[in-house]
Parts: structure tokens; sequence; C-alpha cells
């Protein structure tokens, strides 16, 4: 086992703004996830949960502080490295941002097209593996518009897992599903992580899903 | 079927489509409508090529068809036969070091009529010497011998079909008759020549002697174009130096200065910028409509491009995805708009009588405009994706 933490995070500081209009958004932050933990941050809206999110997946450059995600320092890192970082994510959002045109799989193959290692041949077989994973297996050929809700989740949950990333950012991923699909949604991604061994942040408001948490950390007004 | 088992091997092996194509055939109304602006603007691009072909093609024919080395001309002369010189000029010329032989080609108009009753039309009239080696079309050396019959002549076939059904019937009775300057006469025989659009509707040919029978004496002291053989091994632009030098008032031209200045002439007429004009309006249309479909494309689509970039697409790959779509566009749009043209030229060729024909080289040429079209298109088009945010899909 990997003895580092998939993240790492010392007196990480991001404002938005210039000048007088500056706001902190994030302030001081320090925190470590370690590998197969699952952690749910909390907190009220404007807290700055996704601006945390957004920094530890490499969607925004790191002003001050360090942060280390997979072993990578961010600070400072070039759009390539972060690009690469990225790859080895996986992203669940709160809505399933699926692509309309592709099919189940083909939405779970976009994520394997990013690892040129993979040989296109084996991409099908595995995508359908996935989706078998999250009880998705008959709606392989399915287009997003023909799924509902939950299943729509699922899908982008098989497309966040299928590469076996060590790391998985989720952000609100229940909000726009009932009660019941959304706690069978946090089910299979609790499962499916225990089994990969990897590491989930998770962000949201639903009190309900709290208990599939190793740890739950509170923020507010950009502080943990 | 080939096709079919082509797209079956495709799935087996990969199973997967490539985005561009999944995103293009998702919206099938979108794909059709972006094909139909394709098609058109590249029927406008056909058309407007089509017609400056026909402007301008045909020009040369009347030189291409003269066989010689040197050639004298009237120096005021803005086209071909427009004006004559004096045959004294020609003889003289003759005389100069290193030329073997020389002759006279007779241009003048007539008057063609293929029966009394009918309106009549201005004929180019070609007379030469039948001894002579004159064009270098086979079908007049062939026949020749024929023109030394009193009133006969040899017309051409590709003249405008106002001029009289002479080629049908001669092929269907073996002679025809019809009246140039209210005489009539004998078809001995057909050839292929062609008409530039702007002089002439029909060409015909025949002997130094029916010439004269027909403008009088005097008409043979005109020379249309002088016509020079070289010895074997001459300079010609020794020999084309020399004549100038020993003989006033003739423009001395070679094979290629001769076409050159047919051609010059033919370019004065705005016809050519026109059409190129009407051609670049069909480019800027066609620019136009793909870059509205790949832009309505990229903004229906911003959140997954973003979510694409979030889960490590790079800038690149994304916009190789436009690149292809904007290929693929042009391609389904070429196809449709190829087969269009080529039944719009066949219509209008019926219509007009004109010469309107799909050539390979016109084709390709507006299959690869067609592509820096779609090229440009995505380009410009492009810069929406930058605006796709991927921090902005959380």
């Amino acid at each position: 086992m990997n003895p580092t933490p998939v993240i790492a995070i010392q007196n990480l500081t991001y404002s938005f703004g210039k000048g007088v209009l500056q706001k902190t958004v994030l302030a001081d932050i320090n925190l470590e996830v370690n590998r197969g933990e699952i952690v749910i941050l909390m907190g009220p809206s404007g807290s700055g949960k996704t601006t945390l999110l957004t920094l530890i997946g490499a969607l925004r450059s790191v002003q001050t502080g360090s942060l280390k995600v997979l072993d990578h320092e961010l600070q400072g890192a070039s759009k390539l490295k972060r690009i690469q970082v990225r790859s080895q994510i996986g992203f669940i959002f709160q809505t399933h941002n699926l692509l309309r045109c592709l099919t189940a799989w083909e939405n779970v193959g976009m994520s394997l097209k990013l690892h040129q290692q993979i040989p296109p041949s084996e991409r099908r077989e595995r995508a359908i593996t996935m989706l078998q994973a999250v009880g998705l297996g008959s709606q392989a050929t399915d287009y997003p518009d023909h799924l509902s809700g939950g299943q729509k989740q699922r899908v982008a949950i098989a497309r966040a897992l299928v590469n076996h990333p060590p790391l998985i950012l989720a952000d609100e991923p229940t909000a726009a599903l009932d009660r019941k699909t959304g706690r069978d949604v946090v089910d299979i991604l609790q499962r499916l992580a225990k089994e990969q061994h990897c590491a989930i942040l998770l962000v949201t408001h639903d009190n309900r899903i709290l208990d599939i948490a190793d740890r739950i950390v509170q923020m507010e007004d950009g502080h943990l | 079927m080939k096709f079919l088992a082509l797209k079956s091997r495709f799935k087996a092996r990969h199973g997967e489509r490539p985005l561009a194509w999944a995103q293009l055939s998702h919206q099938k109304v979108r794909l059709i409508v972006a094909m139909g602006g394709i098609t058109f603007a590249n029927v406008l691009i056909f058309m407007q090529l089509g017609f400056r072909s026909l402007f301008t093609e045909g020009a040369t024919a009347l030189p291409e068809s003269i066989a010689g080395d040197l050639f004298l001309v009237n120096p005021s002369t803005r086209f071909i036969g427009a004006r004559g010189f004096d045959r004294i000029r020609l003889y003289q010329a003759a005389s100069v070091r290193g030329v073997a032989n020389s002759t006279p080609l007779y241009i003048e108009d007539g008057v063609w009529a293929y029966s009394q009753e009918n309106i009549s039309f201005q004929a180019r009239i070609y007379a030469f010497n039948p001894k002579q080696q004159v064009f270098r079309i086979p079908e007049v050396t062939q026949q020749a011998v024929k023109l030394n019959l009193p009133g006969s002549l040899l017309f051409d076939r590709l003249s405008r079909s106002s001029f009289g059904p002479i080629p049908q019937q001669f092929a269907e009775k073996g002679y025809a008759t019809a009246f140039l300057n209210q005489r009539r006469l004998a078809v001995v025989g057909l050839f292929n020549m062609g008409n530039s659009f702007f002089i002439g509707e029909g060409n015909v040919i025949m002997s130094e002697a029916n010439y004269r029978d027909l403008f009088g004496e005097e008409a043979l002291k005109r020379v249309g174009v002088g016509i020079l053989t070289l010895e074997p091994g001459a300079d010609i632009a020794a020999v084309k130096a020399g004549i100038q030098a020993t003989v006033p008032g003739v423009e001395v031209l070679t094979h290629a200065e001769l076409i050159a200045k047919e051609l010059k002439f033919q370019e004065s007429t705005p016809a050519g910028p026109i059409f190129s004009f009407g051609a670049i309006m069909g480019f800027v249309i066609g620019v136009v409509v793909v870059y509205q479909v790949l832009y309505a494309d990229i903004s229906d689509h911003l959140s997954e491009y973003a979510t694409l970039k979030a889960i490590g697409y790079s800038d690149l790959a994304l916009l190789r995805v436009i690149l292809q779509e904007a290929l693929l566009l042009g391609i389904l749009g070429f196809a449709p708009g190829w087969v269009t043209s080529f039944f719009m030229y066949g219509l209008l060729a019926h219509i007009t009588r004109l010469e309107l024909v799909m050539r390979l080289d016109v084709a390709v040429t507006v299959l690869i405009l067609t592509l820096i079209m779609c090229v440009a298109s995505a380009a410009i088009a492009s810069n929406k994706l930058r605006s796709a945010d991927p921090a902005d899909v959380f």
C-alpha cells in the first residue's frame, strides 16, 4: 500500500477578484485524505467546498499554499501537468454531465480513451463490465435521454471508476435524485470504492448519506 | 454490401463511433440542414466556376488549331482575325533567312442561314490553300482535297445549334447545304474546333478559291494570320528578330505568344472576374453556414465539452473533434453538391446550348475549397471551445 496520502493540503489559501474586491474563499486549509478513505465535506452554501474540490481536481491553479494530489504538487503546476493529474482522478458531478450523443457504454469509454495503454478493442468489454457493476448491464447501448436520473448518475459513476482511479471527487452526487435512488447511488459508490480501494472526497448537503463516510469534515467561511 | 461489411468489421474491431460522427449524427435535422447549406454553397461555386470556364474556355480554340512556327498579325488587332494585313508583308517575311514556307490564313465574318426562311447568324469563315497544312485538325487535313470543289465548305460541329441541324443532316444524307452571304454552298465535311464565347457562334473552313468567289479578288490581299514554317534547325528567336527588323507593319508571334494574345483579349472581358467573384461569394456562404452549425454544436454541448476537459481531455483533443466534424460535414455536403451540380450543368447545357460539362479538375478544386471552407469555419468556431471552463462543471 501507498503510505503517502492521496490528498495532502497545507496552508492553502484561495481568493477571487483583485484589489479591494478581493474575497477570500479558502483560508489556511489543512487536510489529508488517505488511500481508500471516504471523506465527506459538509458546509453551507458559499463556504468554499466546491472551490476546494475544483482545486484538488486540478481544475484551477493553486494560489498560495501547498496542494499535493496523488504525489503531484499542484502549486505552480503547468497546464499540461494539471491535465495529466485530472486523467487520474474520477469525477462525479452534481448533474450527470453525460454526452447525450453517446450511448451509456460509449460515455464510459470516453474515460478509457484517455489511457493510451488500454487497447481500443478492449474498451467495449471493460465499459460493459463496469456498467454491469453498477447494475446497468442491459442498458449499455441506451442513450442518456432514455435513462432515468438515477441510471444516468450510475453511468457517471461507471465513467469515473472504470479506470480504477486512486481518487474520486464527487460534488453533491445525490442532489438531483430522490431519496431512494440517491441512497442506491451512494451505496454503489461506497461498495465499488471499497472494492477498488479508492479514496473518495464527497461534497454534500444530504444528511441521509453521511453514514457511508469514514470521516466527516465541516467547512464554514473557508475554514475547516 | 461492401459498405455494410466494412461497417460491421469496424464495429467488431472497435465497436466505438468516433465522437465527431456521434455528435453530428445525433441531431439528424441539424445534420441535414448543415449538409443542405454546404450543398447549396457547393452548387453556387460549381455554377460560377462552370460559367467562368464557359466564357474563358474556347478562347484559344482557334490559335491552338493552327499549325506553324511563327505567325504574322496586324499589330493593332485585338484578337485573331479582327484586322488583316497586306499580303505583301507575308511575301517579304517569307524571304527572311530561315523561313521555309509561308501561307496565308484568311478570316472573315459571313452571314449564315440554314435555309432562306431562317434568320441569319454571324459565321466565322477561315480560308486557306488546301495544298498547305494550316490547321492541325486531322479531320480538316483529311478532307482538304474536297475543298477544291467550287462552293464547298467544312462545317464545325461545335457551332451553335441555331446554325441548323447540319451535322445530323450530313450524317444521315451524306450532304447538306446552307446559305453564306446569300449564296448556296455545300457542306462537304465536318470538323471540331469550337468558339470562344465572345467571338463568333460557328465556324466554317473553305478554300482560297471559294473565298475569292464569295468576297472578291480584293479580299485575298488582306491576310488574317500569316503562317510561317521555318527550316529545320532554324532559331525561332533569330528569325523572329530578322522579320521584325526587315518587315514593317506586322507583329511577329510564336505559337505560344499567339495563344497568349488571344487569351489576353478574353481576359479583358468582365466575365472572368464576375464569375470568380460569384464563386468567392459561394465560398463565404459556405464558411458562414459551417461556422453556424459548429458554433451551435459547441454552444449546445458546452457543458459536455467542459466535462471532457475536466476528466482530462486537452484543448487540442477537443479541437481535433471539431475539425473532424467540419471535415465530415464538408465531405457529406460535397457529395450531394456535386451530384446536384452535375444535373444542373446538364439542364443548363440543354437550355442554353452552351457547353457546360462537369470537369474533374473543377470538381477537385471545389472539393478542396469545401474542405478549406470547413477547416476555416472550425478554426473560427473553436474560439468558443476555449470558453468551456472545466472549473464550471462543479
